[in-house]
């Protein structure tokens, strides 16, 4: 029988990326229950904080960070429980490709819908707050800040739903190691907000950049050891 | 078992051995602090709280460590008494770090006034009991024994890299904690101290060091007798 | 075309094969019976390299495992009771999918032909969510066998499928999948594995404990030789 060349590396990655965005875009699914979730937690913090013209300003860009980590949270539990409902994780599994290539193939699906609804609330947060938060400096840190976290995000949901709690881990497992790149986004993007001196804000980037290499390379290292059996 | 009753009793003899000087090194660390070290001449006795404090802190600290590199060995060659040894180091990380935290609050209730200041070293103390809690949990979440050592050594590092992280991000707001040694001169918030609160000091860390390798070695030989357990019910069920 | 000596699994303490030794020969196709925690699952997963065996010798399609598992991956399909299919994707994107991940040669033309194979051209444009459990099944073989692979491996392929579903994919079983490949099946329906396979192995405490060709036994005979080789072991 005629047998073929295994993929090559990209090629998987790109097949994976394709699969998620194109089942995606389909059912928005994911992207809908996040938004959603994304919009609620910019309306709770409206009345918990009184978000006013003169306390907005130090913290727009807590508020942001804290609604882009809850989102993000419903959208790897999402695109992870997709895996496990038809027992399609085995069949990634079983095929005979580089499983870092899949890994960072729902690594790069989970940024887009995160992005994609950073897309919507940022222009939407910048209307209702009346603050420009179109800044390319801002754009970078949210930039820097959504891959390291669906980064890391992508390798403990993986974990998080081959366990008996499910879904009710990911927070529990996620929220406390992503701690450093929360605070240098939110103190990055507030740096930006006030217009300090790129010298303040440089250390902030620093960390994030430092973050996205040292936690992409481990999830990149150790994903085989949460998939194999 | 092959690895004989004989290398068992002597294990047994030399974890004895050890029993007794811990126990000894850490009642005189006590007997230290409390008749050896001088009487601090702003804080007075609480102060005392602090070399136990920070022999503790340092206890949860190595413990992550200790578990980080046990995991990393795990995941390389498969053998469960690094798991082992990773779990049993969590588990009196995350005792320790609690007790760090209860008697750093029992020193900033009449030093500053609060039992608890949102300062890098706290603050990273409780992340760091708070990924030992996750791991903890993780591990609950898995029936499959080798899943379970799998996935507890892949969070342990991601934990351990996380955490100095979250303390540099911390640490780049200005903090108010006694920095202890190497205290740069004027910094109000460092005390210096006298020769004989050094020597009390450092034997408190030493103490406190050896009491955490007796611990791990128990908690790494009822570990195994667990293992050893669970094996025989399941074979007796068979 | 499957050699396994000495293969043991365990989870933690508890040992799920012991010392299994199975062969099967290219073109057999062996059902492989036993009573519930038999271990089959587990031997099928190890087969289909999901699982690492803890000791012992596997070789599939001439490749050792766990070490050449890519090249196995290659030359394996596997059917198990999970269809393992996007329900959010078409019939014909689902396959598409996989033939990328197994860099299947000429993709659009070959899935259309598995689609007609597996008779559900004419729903290839649907979603697989809204198809009933016997066309997603049949979709799982077209999956299969998509990349055209020496062994097949079918975990319980008729868990929940009614009569007349199960009697179709038999059909495309026997029409499609099975014929020149080396094939595996565990089973619980014995009339149904009889109809399709060549040989018997009873599974049991994680091992083969006995062997029998199809073509000796009458539909009793298998049920009288199953108990009388469960009672020897």
């Amino acid at each position: 029988m005629k047998n073929n060349a295994n993929p090559s590396f990209i090629k998987t990655m790109l097949a994976v990326v394709w699969k998620d965005l194109t089942a995606e875009l389909r059912s928005r699914e994911v992207f809908s229950a996040m938004l959603i979730f994304a919009l609620l937690v910019v309306l709770i913090f409206n009345f918990a904080l009184e978000l006013e013209a003169g306390t907005r300003a130090s913290v727009t860009s807590g508020v942001l960070w804290v609604t882009f980590t809850f989102a993000g949270t419903i959208g790897l539990n999402r695109s992870m429980a997709q895996e496990k409902d038809r027992g399609c994780m085995d069949g990634l599994l079983m095929a005979p490709v580089d499983r870092s290539a899949i890994y960072l193939g729902k690594m790069i699906g989970n940024l887009f819908f995160m992005v994609a609804v950073e897309v919507v609330v940022i222009p939407l947060f910048s209307v209702l707050y009346n603050v420009n938060l179109l800044k390319p400096g801002l754009l970078l840190v949210v930039l820097l800040g959504s891959i390291g976290y669906s980064g890391i995000g992508t390798l403990l949901a993986t974990m998080s739903v081959q366990t008996r709690t499910r879904d009710m881990l990911l927070p529990i497992l996620l929220f406390p190691v992503v701690i450093p790149l929360v605070v240098a986004a939110v103190k990055a993007s507030a740096g930006y907000l006030q217009a300090l001196p790129m010298a303040d804000i440089q250390p902030w980037l620093t960390l994030l950049i430092v973050y996205d290499v040292i936690f992409l390379s481990v999830a990149w290292m150790v994903f085989d050891y949460v998939v194999e059996e | 078992m092959d690895g004989g009753l004989f290398s068992m009793m002597k294990l047994k003899k030399s974890l004895l051995i050890l029993d007794v000087i811990t126990i000894l090194l850490v009642a005189s660390a006590a007997g230290l602090v409390f008749f050896y070290a001088p009487l601090e001449a702003v804080m007075g006795y609480v102060q005392k709280v602090f070399y136990f404090h920070v022999s503790s802190a340092w206890v949860g600290m190595l413990s992550f460590i200790v578990a980080a590199v046990a995991g990393g060995v795990y995941l390389k060659n498969g053998q469960r008494k690094w798991d082992i040894t990773s779990y049993a180091a969590v588990e009196i990380g995350v005792l320790f770090a609690i007790i760090a935290i209860i008697t750093g609050s029992i020193w900033a209730r009449p030093i500053w006034n609060t039992w608890w200041t949102w300062d890098p070293r706290l603050t990273t103390t409780a992340i760091m009991t708070l990924v030992y809690v996750a791991y903890l949990m993780l591990r609950q979440g898995i029936d499959d024994p080798e899943k379970r050592a799998r996935f507890g050594a892949v969070y342990v590092i991601i934990g351990a890299l996380s955490v100095p992280l979250t303390f540099m991000s911390i640490r780049i707001f200005r903090t108010i904690h006694p920095v202890v040694i190497n205290a740069p001169n004027g910094t109000s918030a460092a005390f210096d101290m006298a020769p004989k609160m050094l020597l009390t000091f450092l034997f408190s860390l030493f103490a406190f060091s050896v009491l955490f390798v007796t611990l791990l070695w128990h908690r790494v030989e009822l570990g195994k007798a667990q293992d050893e357990l669970e094996q025989k019910k399941l074979l007796s069920n068979d | 075309m499957i050699h396994v000596r000495q293969l043991i699994k365990r989870f933690g303490p508890k040992i799920v094969l012991n010392k299994m030794a199975f062969d099967v020969s290219q073109g057999e196709f062996v059902a492989l019976i036993g009573p519930n925690g038999a271990g089959k699952t587990t031997f099928l997963r190890i087969l289909s390299s999901l699982a690492k065996p803890s000791i012992g010798e596997v070789n599939v399609a001439g490749f050792h495992l766990p070490g050449q598992a890519a090249s196995v991956r290659q030359r394996l399909g596997v059917v198990s009771h999970m269809p393992l299919l996007y329900g959010d994707l078409t019939a014909s994107e689902n396959l598409l999918f996989y033939g990328r991940m197994y860099d299947v040669a000429d993709l659009t033309h070959r899935v259309q032909e598995v689609l007609q194979l597996v008779g559900l051209l004419h729903r290839s444009g649907d979603l697989v969510r809204t198809f009933s459990r016997g066309m997603q099944q049949r979709l799982a073989i077209g999956r299969a066998i998509l990349h055209n692979p020496d062994v097949l491996l079918l975990d319980e392929p008729h868990t929940g499928l009614d009569q007349d579903a199960c009697d179709m994919l038999d059909g495309v079983l026997r029409d499609v999948a099975v014929s020149g490949r080396t094939v595996v099946m565990t089973s619980h329906d014995f009339v149904r594995a009889q109809n399709l396979a060549s040989r018997f192995d009873v599974l049991s405490r994680g091992r083969i404990v006995a062997s029998i060709p199809a073509n000796k036994l009458s539909p009793d005979g298998l049920q009288a030789f199953y108990r009388e080789s469960l009672e020897q072991a």
